[in-house]
């Protein structure tokens, strides 16, 4: 009896590693930012480059950091999303314009609309490097101290929204600053 | 002919693309870039350390290296400084902790596994030749005597 039961035995562990080797996504990074203040930055505003935004002027507010370039192909396809996302005001939502033209930039957001609230210029990407970004786009939430509380990598989906960011937004509105 | 041709120039292609050297004027700096860079993974195309890679985040990542470097950080700042910001991933050799321990431990429990797997098969092959059970000195006998026979006819 033994002796059968041994390679079934074998059969279902070897499985069980299978299944979670194949539901894990080597390209999700989990960010070690999680519940730590967001890093520092100080950077001047794509649509006004002499004026600056850090983020310190954002505490106490609920606001999401999109990373995004006009070069990023599923940036465009998350765009929409965003736009549609920006329309439900749920909370502020800042662009960190990565490694790119900001001629080229502008033109996006004429083009295919603006959801930002403010976007940034990171041109050289020491803030991406700060913030651990490794593949466009990528989304963080910040709450009303200022700590990440989310990371999304990849292209945001209308499905995201619904799942994660609106309950997650609400959420982190209603607690105390 | 052309085809060999090809493959030569893509060999030497991979030669011309050991990427990026920086000089430094300090040779322990030089030595430590060149260890550190080949210790960082890119996490771009995760399976290329940022020496190897050609990613614009490696070439970032390699820039922040010199850039650290050059001002007098230690090895382990530069290590704290990666792992802050894209977590043990970043590193070839991570640190032995609790989410790492299957990694370090795993091959080695595997190997132990294998071997008593090994030693348990061999404690219960039947032995082939010297199962003697049931002879008696008589019939030891008679089986000479019989084979003894069959010699001689």
């Amino acid at each position: 009896m033994l002796k059968y039961l041994i390679p079934l035995l074998l059969f279902i562990i070897m499985a069980i590693f299978l299944a979670i080797g194949l539901s894990l996504k080597p390209n999700e990074i989990p960010s070690p930012l999680l519940n730590k203040p967001a890093p520092a930055f100080t950077a001047p505003k794509l649509q006004a480059p002499g004026q600056k935004l850090a983020n310190a002027d954002l505490l106490g507010k609920v606001w999401l950091l999109n990373v995004w370039a006009s070069w990023c192909v599923s940036c465009r396809a998350e765009h929409p999303v965003l736009n549609q996302l920006a329309e439900q005001n749920a909370a502020l939502m800042i662009g960190l314009n990565y490694k790119d033209d900001p001629a080229n930039a502008q033109h996006w957001l004429e083009s295919l609309g603006n959801p930002y609230s403010v976007s940034i210029m990171d041109q050289d990407g020491r803030i991406g490097l700060d913030w651990g970004v490794y593949g466009v786009p990528e989304t963080f939430v910040m709450d009303k101290k200022g700590l990440v509380r989310y990371k999304h990598t990849g292209p945001v989906t209308a499905n995201d929204v619904q799942a994660k960011f609106l309950p997650l937004l609400a959420q982190l509105q209603a607690e105390a600053p | 002919m052309k085809a060999y041709i090809l493959i030569l120039l893509l060999c030497l292609s991979q030669l011309a693309a050991a990427i990026d050297s920086r000089q430094f004027a300090n040779p322990e700096q030089q030595k430590a870039y060149e260890e550190l860079t080949s210790e960082l993974r890119c996490l771009v195309c995760q399976n290329q350390t940022i020496a190897d890679s050609n990613a614009e985040l490696a070439a970032d990542l390699r820039r922040q290296v010199q850039e650290m470097l050059e001002q007098g950080k230690s090895r382990d700042d530069i290590v704290k400084f990666m792992t802050d910001r894209y977590g043990d991933f970043v590193l070839y050799k991570p640190p032995f902790k609790l989410k790492t321990g299957l990694l370090w431990v795993g091959p080695a429990a595997f190997l132990l596994l294998g071997l008593l797997a090994i030693a348990l098969v061999i404690r219960h092959k039947k032995p082939a030749v010297t199962d003697t059970t049931g002879t008696t000195p008589e019939k030891l006998a008679k089986i000479r005597s019989l084979l003894d026979e069959g010699e001689h006819s």
